[in-house]
């Protein structure tokens, strides 16, 4: 296994700014071809953020294989928290690359995501932890996790888009 | 319909028609007297002792509305105190978590122990002779007990024992805490989420045998899709399932269940080189307690409601659900994950990701429940359509869990304790 190069913040921004334009426009299929065939998704709970999903009960902790289905759920008709599906808004700053280990990129980005739904806005304030591969010449994510800031899901009550 | 503008429940034995007056969901009159006539007078939960294994340790959490410090003092005894500086009021543990000999207020620097007792005050010599430190220690709840490891308070002090309150539950409880020879334990992490939604819909909805094909639509295509044979037993004979009211107001819906269960119910999806190992499990557990126990706690899935705001759901996981509401249409929840605390690390990673497939925040299923309530109680904006029918199954002799009798066994004791004694005195004698 080579090590990475590292790539330039431009780079990897242009990733995460696709990312958010996907998955804002509930393109979500294309999104997946975004991610490795390995990914991970996570979403810690809200007083372990620094937890590991194998020891702590997170929020949400999909391998691959939940990261495809809830995909087409959310793409389906039954996924009713999100049927009618809520507008979502990203905001992505402070994207920095923090660093190579082995073939893994290690990013960072800070994220406000509003969900507007029934005449509510509900506001997701964190960071994004991203391991990310090159393939061929693109970069792909093998990791994303979802770190709130939020102290609770209050109001929100759930995460049940993609955040 | 009788006395529709006063009354909360509509009850017809003969004729099977069982109705709530949605009023019980808007009502800021209401809820402030289940604040009173509930939320003061049951056994509420307030944690599990693995939360605090060790001296000191402590967890500050809402309960009943009262921010609360559930802490083992340094002799080891678990004690519940309340975060209130018995000085001026500031409260005394500002941090969720923690080990501590002492808590300190920030205010004034008045200084209590891990007992509760008050062990500082600054300036003490400007205080007169009646000032005395064992009068303003940290005030605590009623009344404080624990069965089987879960730990409950309660303001009134002629509340019957958390023993006999608990009543037919502990049976259920029992199933659940017989997981582990060492103990269950609280796992790391607590899923702190809400829902714009009355509480009581929350209680309905986590033992609803009725909602689950058309809510959960999505949960059980995913299961079929990692191979789970959702047909299952039900080709040979009725899978086994029945619903209890359990007195109290508390009531449970117990039945075998398609899903795997950490606790030795082997499935596909946990992989076939686990398979020797769970049937290991099993056979420890036919050991403890026979066959037929031993088949009952780990083939079969709880959903247990203890009156009025406690759920334990022991399904592809256990999760501990407890909630309170804010105002009429909102409420906290706090949901935690329970496992044997012997469990072994990859037990344990499975166990999690099982839990996290259906339940919490973002599983597959939990939000969409969330809809559904946060729909209903939306929808209760049309006053003048005024109740809400939970009939279901009211004439059959042995209740289904697709029926709604364990909601009935809950609203029939909330509506004894929530209505007023004198208004009802008055109208029995009318």
């Amino acid at each position: 296994m080579s090590t990475a190069e590292t790539p330039s913040r431009q780079e990897v921004e242009e990733l995460l700014y696709e990312e958010a334009a996907l998955l804002d426009e509930w393109r979500l299929d294309e999104w997946l071809e975004l991610l490795t065939e390995d990914a991970v998704y996570e979403v810690p709970p809200t007083d372990v953020p620094e937890g590991d999903s194998r020891n702590t009960l997170f929020i949400i902790a999909d391998d691959a294989v939940r990261i495809r289905s809830r995909v087409k759920q959310l793409l389906g008709k039954s996924a009713w928290a999100e049927n009618p599906h809520s507008r979502t808004r990203r905001m992505i700053t402070n994207v920095r690359v923090l660093g190579v280990e082995a073939e893994e990129i290690l990013a960072t980005a800070n994220f406000t995501v509003h969900r507007m739904r029934y005449e509510s806005v509900d506001t997701y304030v964190g960071r994004y932890n991203y391991k990310l591969v090159r393939r061929g010449d693109k970069l792909r994510i093998r990791e994303r996790r979802a770190i709130l800031d939020n102290e609770a899901l209050r109001p929100h009550g759930k995460i049940s888009f993609i955040l | 319909m009788k006395n529709p503008d006063e009354d909360y429940i509509y009850e017809d034995r003969d004729s099977g028609i069982f109705r709530v007056n949605r009023r019980a969901f808007t009502d800021p009159e209401c809820l402030e007297r289940e604040r009173r006539r509930i939320f003061e007078t049951c056994w509420i939960y307030v944690g599990h002792e693995s939360e605090v294994p060790h001296a000191g340790d402590y967890r500050s959490r809402n309960v009943a509305g009262r921010p609360v410090i559930l802490v083992r003092g340094d002799d080891g005894v678990v004690r519940v105190l309340l975060n209130t500086c018995t000085h001026r009021g500031a409260m005394v543990c500002r941090q969720k978590s923690g080990t501590a000999r002492i808590f300190q207020c920030p205010y004034h620097a008045w200084t209590f122990d891990s007992r509760g007792r008050l062990v500082g005050v600054p300036g003490e010599d400007s205080y007169g002779d009646g000032f005395k430190r064992d009068d303003l220690a940290l005030g605590v709840p009623t009344r404080l007990d624990s069965y089987r490891g879960f730990w409950f308070i309660c303001f009134d002090p002629a509340v019957q024992s958390l023993y006999d309150y608990l009543a037919g539950a502990r049976e259920y409880i029992d199933l659940i805490a017989d997981q582990s020879e060492l103990g269950m334990k609280v796992v790391a992490g607590q899923q702190s989420y809400s829902a714009r939604a009355n509480w009581k819909l929350l209680v309905e909805n986590s033992y609803d045998g009725y909602h689950g094909l058309p809510t959960h639509q999505r949960y059980f295509s995913f299961l079929g899709d990692i191979g789970i044979d959702l047909k299952g037993s039900n080709a040979a004979a009725p899978p086994r399932q029945h619903a209890a009211d359990l007195g109290n107001g508390h009531a449970v819906v117990e039945y075998q269940s398609a899903w795997g269960r950490p606790i030795a119910h082997w499935v596909p999806s946990f992989g076939e080189d686990r398979k020797a190992h769970f049937a290991g499990i099993r056979r420890r557990f036919d050991e403890r307690f026979g066959p037929e126990r031993a088949r009952r706690i780990c083939e079969t899935s709880r959903n247990l409601g203890i009156f009025p705001n406690l759920v334990i759901n022991d399904i592809m996981a256990i999760t501990v659900r407890t909630f309170y509401p804010l105002s009429p249409d909102y409420m906290e929840i706090n949901a935690w994950a329970l496992a044997p605390a012997e469990e072994n690390a990859q037990d344990s990673a499975l166990r999690l990701d099982n839990f996290l497939t259906f339940l919490g925040p973002g599983g597959f299923a939990t939000p969409d429940d969330i809809e559904m309530l946060e729909s209903c109680q939306r929808g209760f904006a049309n006053r003048e359509v005024g109740w809400s029918d939970i009939s279901r199954g009211m004439k059959r002799e042995r209740p289904s869990i697709t029926d709604e009798m364990q909601m009935r066994a809950f609203w029939r004791r909330w509506n004894q304790l929530i209505s007023d004694p004198a208004l009802r005195r008055a109208r029995s004698a009318a």
